[in-house]
C-alpha cells in the first residue's frame, strides 16, 4: 500500500436541522484502489458525497485531497472547483445527464475547462481559428476513446436522453472520466442494471483503475460489485463508521452483520 | 407622528388588498409551479363585474346602496370565479404536462386577451363611481394634521382578515384543503390516492379567483376609478408580494402583500410618488438576495 | 377509429353554452356608460345569447371532432420537419436570408412592405437575442426589453448630447446594454428559475420608471426626438445635403426619394440581424454555448464537471442584452423618436412568445414566430381594436397546438458521424 493517502476525510459532520445525516466520519481512501462505502439507506452515504464534492458544506471537519503539488482542502472549495481544481468527479444516483444533447456532446461539455482555455474563451473559436479546432479534435478524440471503452461509440450522435437505463449510467461515467479526474466518485453504478451489465461495469470499473491509475470512491449496495472488485471498504450506519476494512474482513464484521440484519437480541424480545 | 401613522393607515389598507390578489398567485403557484399571468386580468374584470352588478341592483334592483354592495358581493364572487374557472379550463389545463415555459406563455396571451376583451367590451375610458362611504373616524389630531380612519378602510380591512380566516380554515381543516395541500406536495401521488387533481386545481383557481374579485370591488369602492388597465400593475405588485413573502405560503402572501402597501404608502408620503414602484421592486431584490425563497417561504433543499 | 358519441358531444355543447353565457352576461350583457352626469348601464343582452351560441356550437365540434380523429387533429397539421429532413432547415434558411436580401428590389416590394419587414427584422433580432438567454441557457427572463431600452437611449444622448454617429454608437450601445446584463445579472443569476423571472420583469419596470421621471437626462414622457438618421460612410438620406455633407441620391447621380433612406434601414437591419444569427450560430459549437445548453439540461450536472454556474449564466445574459442593445439603437435611429413607452412590459413579452412559438432554440422557429406574431398583424391594421385580441388569441391558441414551438427538433452540434468506426 503506498503511504500516502489520495482522500482523508477527518471528524465531517452533516446536521440537517436536528438530524445527524454525518457524524464525526473519518476514513482514507488510497490510490490506484476501489473503496466501497457501504450502508443500510438513510445511513449518510449519499450526503457524505454530497460533502465530498461541495455540494454540502459539512459543519464541522476537513476533507484533504492528496496531489503530487500537494494537499488540497475541499470543504473549502466551491462544488465546480472541486471539479475544476482538485479533480473530482462524480456520477449521481438519480442520473444526470444533459438529456436533450447528444452523447458526444455531453463528453465535449465535461471537457469545458479544457476546451475554454484553447478557445481564449471562445474567441478564438468565434474568429476560427486553427488553435480551437486543434482542441475541439483532441477534445472528439478523447471522447471517442471513452465511448469506446464504455460500449457507447455506435450511439455518439444520439440524444443521451434516449438511451436505455444502463447505457446512461455507463455514459455518465464515461463523462465524468472526461475531466481527468484523479478521484472518481460513483454513486450506486450498478443500482438498476442486469447481472450481465453490472458484470461489465465490474471490468469498466478495475480497468479505470488499473489502466488510469485514479482512486474510485464507490457507494453501492449491489454486494456481487462491493465484493468483487473493492479493495477497501467503509460500512456506514445512521452517519457513523461501524467497520472498514478489506471485502472479507467485512463479511465477518459482527457491527455490520448487526446493521444490516438488526439486532439479534432485540429480534428474539 | 401623525403623517407616519396616517400613512401606516393608508399602505394597511392598500396592502391588504394586495395580499388578497397574491394569495391566488401564491395559491396557483403552490400547486402547480405556475405563474398565473392571467390572475391581475381576473383581479380587473372582478372590479368591473362589481361596478355593474352594484349599478344593476341599485338602478334598476332600486335596492338601498348597503344591500347593493352586498349583492355586488356575492354575485361578483361567483362569476369572477367562474372566469377564473374557464381561464384555467381552456388556457391552461391542456397544457399540465406540456414544457414549463408552454402555460406561462398561454398565460401571458390569456392576459392580453381578457384586458383587450375588457376594452372593446367595456370601452377604453376609466369608469368613475362617486364615494359612497363617506366619513370616517379621526384617530388622532395633531396641530396641523389630523389622521383619520375612513369607514370604508375599516370595512376592507375588517373584510380582508374575515377572508382570510375563512381561507385559512378551509386550507386546514377541510377535506378540500386537505386534498390541495397533498396535491401540492405531490400531484402524482395524490391523484393515486383517489383525489381528483384536476378539480383541486380548479378549486384552487376558483378561490384565487373569489379572493381577487373582492379585491376588485375594493378597489372600485376605494378609489373610485377604473379602467381596463388596472390589472396588469396591480397584478406585478401582487405576484411580487407573493415572491416578497414566498411563493407557495399563504401568510406569506399577506406579509408579502402588507409590506408592499406599506412600502408604496411610506415611499410616496416621504420621498416620491414617482420612484414608488421602484422602491417595491428593490426591496424584493434585497430580500431575495439574502432569503432566495423569499421571507417566510420554506427554504428548498435541493435533492442531488 | 372511435363511434362518435353524439350525446356527450351535445351535453358538452350545452354546458359550454351556459357556461359562455354566464361569462358574458356581466361583461357583454351590460355596458358602462359614462355620461356626463354619472355612470349608467346600457344593455346589450343580444351579445351574450351570440356568445352562448357560438362557444356552444365551437364546443360541440370540438367534442365531436375529438371522437373522429383519435390521432388528434393538430398532430397531423405540422410534421416536424426538421427531423424528417435534416437538410431542410439549412435550405429554408439559406432560402430565408435570400430572400430577405432581393425583398426591396421585387417588383410588388413598396415602402410599406420594406417598413413592415424592417419592423419583423428587428423582432427577429431580439428574438434571437433572447433566444440565447431563454432558449440556449434555458434563463427565463421576462424584462428583456430594458436592455432594448438601454441601448436605444445610449444611440440616442449620444447622438443628440454629444454628437456621435451612428456607426459608432453602435458597439457602444452593445456595449452599455452589455454591462446593464452582467450589473444586472450579477446579483439576481443565482436565483432560480421563477424568481429570476419577476425579478427580471421587476428590473425591466424600474428602467421604464426611470426613463420617464428622470426628466433631466432622459426628458422623461416626453421622450427624445430628432435623432439623427444613419448614413452611408458619411452620405445622408436627406434631400438636401447639410452642410459639408453629401447626399446619396447626388453621390450616384439618382433623383431623391424617400425610399432609398428606408431600403438602407432595411439593410442595416438585416445586417444586424444575420450578424446575430451567425454568432448564434457559430458559438453553439463552441464552449460557451455547449455549456448554456448543458446548463438550461442540468446546473447540477454542470457544476460536478467543473462548470462555474455564474460566470456561464453572466456570459449568456450579457449576450443576449448585447443584441438587444444593438437592436434598441437601431430602432432609435430608425424612428427617429423614442419615448418610454415603446419599451412597456408588454414588448418582453412579445418577444419572449416569438422564442417559445418558435421552439425554444431554434433560429428559424424565430423567424417565423415574428412572422406570424409581428407580421401578420400589420396587415390588419385597419382591424386595429381586434388587433391585440387576436394576437392575445393566438399566443394561446398556438401553445395549446404546439406546447414545444413550431420548431422543437434540435440538431447536434457535434457529431461523430462516418468517424465513429475508427
Amino acid at each position: 500500500m503506498s503511504p500516502t493517502p489520495l482522500l482523508q476525510v477527518e471528524h465531517v459532520t452533516m446536521r440537517f436541522g436536528g438530524l445527524f445525516a454525518v457524524n464525526d466520519l473519518s476514513f482514507t481512501a488510497r490510490p490506484r484502489q476501489i473503496t466501497a462505502i457501504i450502508g443500510p439507506n438513510g445511513a449518510g452515504k449519499t450526503t457524505l458525497f454530497n460533502c465530498i464534492t461541495g455540494f454540502y458544506k459539512p459543519q464541522v471537519g476537513r476533507i484533504t485531497l492528496h496531489q503530487d503539488q500537494g494537499p488540497v482542502y475541499l470543504e473549502r472549495l466551491d462544488d465546480f472547483d472541486i471539479a475544476k481544481k482538485a479533480r473530482v468527479g462524480r456520477t449521481f444516483q438519480n442520473i444526470r445527464l444533459f438529456a436533450r444533447m447528444s452523447v458526444l456532446e455531453n463528453l465535449i461539455v465535461a471537457q469545458h475547462n479544457a476546451l475554454m482555455r484553447a478557445s481564449v474563451f471562445s474567441l478564438a473559436g468565434l474568429l476560427g481559428l486553427a488553435r480551437y479546432s486543434k482542441a475541439e479534435k483532441l477534445g472528439t478524440d478523447k471522447a471517442r476513446y471513452w465511448l469506446n471503452k464504455v460500449g457507447l461509440l455506435h450511439l455518439a450522435d444520439e440524444d443521451a436522453g434516449s438511451l436505455p437505463y444502463g447505457s446512461q449510467r455507463r455514459l455518465e461515467i464515461a463523462r465524468a472520466m472526461c475531466i481527468d479526474p484523479l478521484l472518481l466518485c460513483l454513486d450506486e453504478p450498478a443500482a438498476g442494471l442486469n447481472p450481465r451489465e453490472s458484470q461489465e461495469l465490474n471490468t469498466l470499473l478495475t480497468g479505470i483503475r488499473d489502466e488510469h491509475g485514479i482512486g474510485l470512491l464507490l457507494i453501492e449496495h449491489d454486494m456481487s460489485v462491493v465484493m468483487g472488485i473493492s479493495d477497501w471498504v467503509v460500512v456506514l450506519d445512521y452517519g457513523r463508521k461501524i467497520a472498514a476494512g478489506n471485502p472479507a474482513e467485512i463479511r465477518a464484521d459482527e457491527a455490520v452483520i448487526r446493521a444490516y440484519l438488526g439486532e439479534p437480541d432485540e429480534a428474539e424480545a | 407622528m401623525e403623517y407616519f401613522l396616517q400613512q401606516l393607515i393608508n399602505g394597511l389598507t392598500l396592502g391588504a388588498i394586495y395580499g388578497l390578489i397574491a394569495i391566488g398567485y401564491t395559491m396557483v403557484y403552490g400547486i402547480i409551479r405556475m405563474i398565473n399571468f392571467a390572475h391581475g386580468e381576473i383581479y380587473m374584470l372582478g372590479a368591473f363585474i362589481s361596478l355593474i352588478a352594484f349599478l344593476t341592483a341599485t338602478t334598476i334592483g332600486g335596492t338601498s346602496v348597503a344591500l347593493g354592495l352586498i349583492l355586488a358581493l356575492v354575485s361578483t364572487m361567483i362569476l369572477t370565479a367562474l372566469w377564473g374557472w374557464a381561464v384555467e379550463r381552456v388556457a391552461y389545463r391542456p397544457l399540465r404536462n406540456a414544457p414549463k415555459l408552454a402555460p406561462l406563455i398561454s398565460a401571458i396571451g390569456m392576459s392580453i386577451v381578457l384586458q383587450n376583451f375588457s376594452q372593446l367590451s367595456q370601452g377604453a375610458r376609466v369608469k368613475p363611481l362617486p364615494p359612497l362611504f363617506k366619513g370616517g373616524i379621526e384617530i388622532l389630531r395633531g396641530d396641523s394634521f389630523t389622521v383619520s380612519l375612513s369607514y370604508l378602510q375599516m370595512v376592507i380591512i375588517a373584510l380582508t382578515v374575515l377572508l382570510m380566516a375563512v381561507f385559512t380554515w378551509v386550507i386546514t381543516r377541510t377535506s378540500l384543503g386537505r386534498a390541495q395541500r397533498a396535491t401540492e406536495q405531490d400531484m402524482k401521488m395524490a391523484a393515486l390516492l383517489g383525489v381528483n387533481t384536476d378539480r383541486i386545481i380548479s378549486a384552487t383557481f376558483v378561490m384565487g379567483a373569489t379572493l381577487a374579485a373582492v379585491a376588485g370591488l375594493m378597489v372600485t369602492l376605494y378609489y373610485g376609478v377604473i379602467d381596463f388597465y388596472i390589472g396588469f400593475l396591480a397584478g406585478i405588485k401582487a405576484f411580487t408580494a407573493a415572491v416578497l413573502g414566498g411563493i407557495g405560503s399563504l401568510p406569506g402572501a399577506m406579509l408579502g402583500g402588507l409590506l408592499i402597501g406599506l412600502i408604496e404608502a411610506f415611499w410616496s408620503g416621504y420621498f416620491s410618488i414617482e420612484y414608488k414602484d421602484v422602491a417595491a421592486f428593490s426591496i424584493l431584490v434585497l430580500v431575495l438576495l439574502f432569503r432566495p425563497t423569499g421571507l417566510l417561504g420554506r427554504p428548498e433543499v435541493e435533492k442531488i | 377509429m372511435a363511434a362518435v358519441n353524439l350525446p356527450r358531444a351535445l351535453r358538452d355543447g350545452v354546458l359550454g353554452a351556459v357556461v359562455a353565457a354566464a361569462l358574458a352576461l356581466p361583461m357583454l350583457g351590460f355596458r358602462l356608460v359614462d355620461s356626463s352626469q354619472a355612470l349608467t348601464l346600457g344593455f346589450r343582452f343580444d351579445w351574450v345569447l351570440w356568445a352562448a351560441l357560438v362557444v356552444g356550437i365551437g364546443r360541440f365540434l370540438l367534442s365531436l371532432s375529438r371522437d373522429a380523429l383519435p390521432g388528434r387533429l393538430p398532430a397531423l397539421a405540422l410534421p416536424n420537419w426538421g427531423e424528417r429532413f435534416p437538410k431542410a432547415r439549412l435550405y429554408l434558411g439559406w432560402g430565408l436570408a435570400g430572400f430577405a436580401i432581393v425583398l426591396p428590389f421585387l417588383p410588388f416590394a413598396d415602402r410599406s412592405l420594406v417598413d413592415k419587414a424592417t419592423l419583423v427584422l428587428i423582432y427577429v433580432m431580439l428574438g434571437w437575442g433572447l433566444n440565447i438567454v431563454v432558449g440556449l441557457a434555458g434563463l427565463l427572463d421576462l424584462g428583456f426589453v430594458a436592455f432594448y431600452a438601454v441601448g436605444a437611449y445610449s444611440y440616442a444622448l449620444l447622438a443628440t448630447k454629444l454628437d456621435l454617429s451612428f456607426w459608432l454608437c453602435l458597439p457602444l450601445a452593445g456595449l452599455f446594454a452589455a454591462g446593464f446584463g452582467v450589473a444586472l445579472g450579477f446579483p439576481v443569476l443565482r436565483l432560480r428559475g421563477d424568481y429570476l423571472a419577476i425579478v427580471t420583469l421587476g428590473f425591466g419596470e424600474i428602467v421604464r420608471v426611470i426613463l420617464q421621471n428622470w426628466q433631466d437626462f432622459t426628458n422623461g414622457p416626453a421622450g427624445i426626438s430628432a435623432i439623427p438618421r444613419p448614413t452611408l460612410f458619411g452620405l445622408t438620406f436627406t434631400a438636401n445635403a447639410p452642410a459639408g455633407k453629401t447626399t446619396f441620391a447626388d453621390y450616384f447621380g439618382l433623383e431623391f426619394s424617400g425610399d432609398h433612406r428606408v431600403i438602407f434601414l432595411y439593410f442595416i437591419i438585416l445586417a444586424l440581424a444575420l450578424f446575430t444569427n451567425l454568432f448564434t450560430l457559430r458559438i453553439r459549437r463552441l464552449p460557451i454555448g455547449r455549456a448554456w445548453e448543458a446548463l438550461r439540461e442540468d446546473e447540477i450536472a454542470c457544476r460536478s464537471l467543473g462548470l462555474n454556474p455564474t460566470t456561464i449564466k453572466l456570459s449568456a445574459f450579457a449576450t443576449g442584452a448585447m443584441f438587444a442593445g444593438f437592436a434598441g439603437s437601431f430602432f432609435a435611429t430608425r424612428q427617429g423618436f423614442i419615448s418610454p413607452e415603446s419599451f412597456t412590459f408588454i414588448e418582453s413579452a412579445v418577444i419572449l412568445a416569438i422564442v417559445v412559438l418558435g421552439g425554444m432554440g431554434s433560429q428559424i422557429g424565430v423567424v417565423l414566430a415574428a412572422l406570424l406574431l409581428v407580421g401578420l398583424p400589420e396587415w390588419f391594421r385597419e382591424l386595429q381594436q381586434y388587433r391585440m385580441l387576436a394576437f392575445g388569441g393566438a399566443m394561446v391558441l398556438i401553445m395549446l397546438w404546439k406546447p414545444s414551438g413550431l420548431l422543437s427538433h434540435r440538431a447536434p452540434t457535434i457529431r461523430l458521424g462516418k468517424e465513429k468506426a475508427a
